[in-house]
């Protein structure tokens, strides 16, 4: 007797003969199992039949495309042309996506003069305008914190306030990335979706990451953000002047930072936030032109790093006045 | 009987490879046999997996919006339901252990519980990571070679390969062994013996790998704790032995299989001290927390006392703590081998003890209060429940099926000893 038979009686029914399960007795029983399994898996279709909304969404092209730094200059373009008609699509807007490099020898930093900021908030409203921010929550990748004077503590710190600004006991601190040197957002992420560039900035692939939320757990700065939906933009008000690894609209269930608006600042302008600041709390540039402004702050205010114990070691600085 | 069972031997040598597939149709068929109360079973299990399975195709369409996550709270149900079952997959080597290492002959017998129990883990584990990432279709940038594969840097790709790595092995253990059964022919322990000593370090690998995920960021100074990797053991040895017992315990008095008592004595007794061990770590972890003070204990004080008019865990954990010095008292109680009912509500207490404290416990408190020390609390979402009750289904049906074609493959030469 062959090994793979059975040890069964033998078939009685063969109502359900026609069923091809091979090795296995035609009984009742086997019918039944065969209508159980046809009727569970309809069920289990059913059950997720939402989910066609993957292949609604995503396209073969972007199922299969290849990481950022795999990419031709040709394929590039392909990539680009195919989101840009996507974002026409979807939001009804015509924009340019494009892809700024760093500028060779340039490594940027940012400071803020702690003195100075007053907590009005304005670079967050920038932020989310210039970045193509989801409008419904007021993303942003900037919090201010508002901080009792007295204690450097974060834990006396507020990011929720709603009075008039400033108050007198407090002092205003916003934090957004801080393109650390050493980056654990980078080094956790399982499918290198996130990289830190030549000039200092820490970018990110939306359309490589796995939305797995390992750097977000890893950043000391609260600095990433994840998309939990698709983000929704009036028309008039997305910004078409885009980046591949910054501004572009970001896909729903991936992850996103502040990239020092490197569509701006790889072309020569300064980031939205800067710009939009009434208080010139902040401090713009390249940390190897010995002429800059943030050469200067760096070499003659006494400046601090948000959690140095960490060895994080952060482009981003604080001072004080005087 | 030995003419039947030569011939049987010398044909099966023949169709080895053939005839795998053949055995595993066999052990599925043989597996879908029984009585009402398996239908009950498994048409209850299956209704809450498509509960399960409709809800992540609504989250998947919709978004992460439909769970309770945050920017805050970046890791919820999911990943704390995941750290748990690696520990209880780990757990499954505590039979392993008494069964190779110290030659326990009657532990030896059903040692294949313990392998069986770490697939059905593992393959929740899989389940939970799938359903807590933002782009499922994007999995395959997750493949070695296929995708980028950030190794060794990233702890999650040493993940993806430990827990992948245990399934197999024990998928081949068991397989291997099953298989021998049903050829009934010795198994050939060159064949098994080096996989299952390797799959005993490994066990102690998958669940460190996962405690460094967690411990290894400075910038969570609640995970960042040496003792993490330790207590994750510690309590995957109460866990997984736990669930063990009660698997145990349904098998002898639902499913009516005679089954020897001393292998569920030597798993009472490594209960009675990895219990213990943990207690003893848990309060050496809360001293170092509470004594010093600070800043850096501010997740601490909120899981148990909780922090500026906040409460959300407190609850949860001292009912864990509750729970897991309740069950301590049971197993170190002489009623625990004594009386079934007692080592039931012991094992429970224990298992769910054990699957608060390191979810809801572990990972929520990680997050609150946040890098920036913003609080904002979380409690898991309908959504969120549903898919992990699916995945419970889930995983309870492959434990269910497999253990039946493990029967069916020991019962199909009653008179075969495997030495």
């Amino acid at each position: 007797m062959p090994s793979n038979e059975p040890h069964v009686p033998p078939a009685t029914n063969k109502a359900s003969a026609s069923l091809p399960i091979i090795g296995q007795p035609s009984t009742r029983r086997t019918a039944l199992k065969g209508a159980a399994l046809t009727l569970g898996l309809a069920a289990f279709g059913k059950a997720i039949w939402p989910m066609i909304s993957i292949p609604e969404n995503v396209s073969l092209d972007e199922f299969l495309q290849q990481h950022y730094k795999e990419l031709s200059a040709d394929d590039k373009q392909k990539v680009f042309a195919r989101l840009a008609t996507e974002t026409k699509e979807k939001y009804g807007a015509k924009v340019t996506i494009n892809d700024q490099r760093p500028i060779p020898g340039v490594k940027f930093a940012y400071a803020i003069n702690l003195s100075k900021c007053n907590g009005n908030g304005k670079c967050m409203e920038a932020c989310n305008i210039e970045n193509n921010h989801h409008r419904g929550v007021d993303q942003s990748y900037i919090r201010v914190l508002e901080m009792t004077k007295g204690s450097m503590e974060m834990e006396h710190g507020s990011t929720t306030y709603t009075h008039d600004v400033p108050q007198d006991d407090k002092f205003y601190m916003p934090v957004q990335c801080q393109q650390c040197d050493n980056p654990p957002c980078v080094t956790v992420c399982p499918v290198e979706a996130t990289w830190k560039e030549e000039d200092g900035i820490v970018v990110v692939d939306y359309n490589w990451c796995i939305g797995c939320r390992y750097c977000e757990a890893a950043c000391p700065y609260h600095a990433r953000r994840f998309n939990w939906e698709q983000p929704e933009i009036a028309a008039e008000e997305v910004n078409p002047n885009q980046g591949y690894l910054s501004n572009r609209i970001r896909p729903q269930g991936t992850m996103e930072k502040c990239h020092f608006c490197l569509h701006r600042t790889r072309e020569g302008r300064l980031p939205a936030c800067l710009e939009a600041c009434p208080t010139g709390a902040r401090v713009f540039g390249n940390i190897n032109d010995p002429d800059s402004d943030i050469n200067w702050i760096l070499k003659n205010k006494r400046v601090f790093v948000l959690k140095e114990e960490l060895g994080t070691e952060p482009s981003f600085f604080y001072f004080f006045d005087s | 009987m030995a003419s039947v069972m030569e011939s049987t031997r010398l044909n099966g040598e023949k169709n080895a490879v053939q005839s795998y597939p053949g055995f595993l149709w066999w052990a599925l068929g043989q597996a879908t046999n029984g009585s009402w109360k398996f239908y009950v079973w498994m048409f209850a299990l299956t209704a809450v997996f498509l509960v399960g399975a409709n809800a992540w195709a609504v989250q998947v369409a919709n978004g992460m919006i439909v769970t309770n996550m945050t920017d805050h709270v970046s890791w919820g149900l999911y990943i704390a339901n995941f750290t748990f079952m690696v520990g209880v997959a780990a757990g499954g080597v505590m039979m392993v252990i008494p069964a190779y290492l110290y030659h326990d002959r009657k532990m030896h017998d059903i040692v294949i519980l313990g392998e069986l129990i770490a697939i059905a883990a593992i393959v929740m584990c899989l389940m939970f990571v799938v359903a807590d990432l933002g782009k499922p279709e994007r999995f395959w940038h997750l493949i070695p070679f296929i995708g980028r594969f950030n190794w060794p840097m990233s702890m999650l790709t040493w993940d993806v390969i430990v827990l992948n790595g245990y399934l197999l092995l024990n998928l081949h253990i068991c397989g291997y062994m099953l298989y021998m059964r049903y050829l009934g022919r010795q198994p050939n322990p060159s064949w098994y013996v080096p996989f299952v000593m390797v799959s005993i370090f490994w066990a102690i690998s998958i669940h460190t790998v996962t405690a460094f995920l967690y411990c290894g960021l400075g910038g969570r100074p609640f995970w960042n704790s040496a003792l993490l990797a330790p207590r994750f053991l510690a309590s995957a040895f109460v866990a997984g032995p736990a669930f063990i017992l009660l698997t145990l315990v349904v098998l002898k008095n639902v499913v009516h299989r005679p089954i020897n008592d001393e292998p569920g004595r030597v798993l009472v007794n490594i209960v009675r001290v990895t219990i213990l061990v943990n207690l003893v770590m848990v309060i050496s972890e809360v001293f170092t927390e509470f004594y010093t003070g600070g800043g850096h204990t501010a997740s601490a004080r909120y899981l148990f006392l909780g922090l500026h008019g906040h409460y959300g865990l407190v609850p949860w954990i001292w009912t864990a703590i509750v729970f897991n010095i309740v069950a301590a008292f049971l197993f170190l109680s002489p009623w625990v081998l004594r009386y079934t009912w007692v080592l039931v509500v012991a094992c429970t207490l224990a298992f769910v003890g054990a699957w608060i404290e390191k979810g809801m416990g572990l990972i929520v408190p990680g997050f609150v209060p946040s890098t920036l020390h913003e609080i904002v609390e979380y409690t898991p979402s309908l959504v969120e429940w549903k898919v992990t009750a699916g995945i419970w289904a889930a995983g309870m049906m492959v434990l269910t099926i497999s253990l039946k074609m493990a029967i069916a493959a020991f019962t199909r030469h009653p008179t075969l000893e495997i030495h």
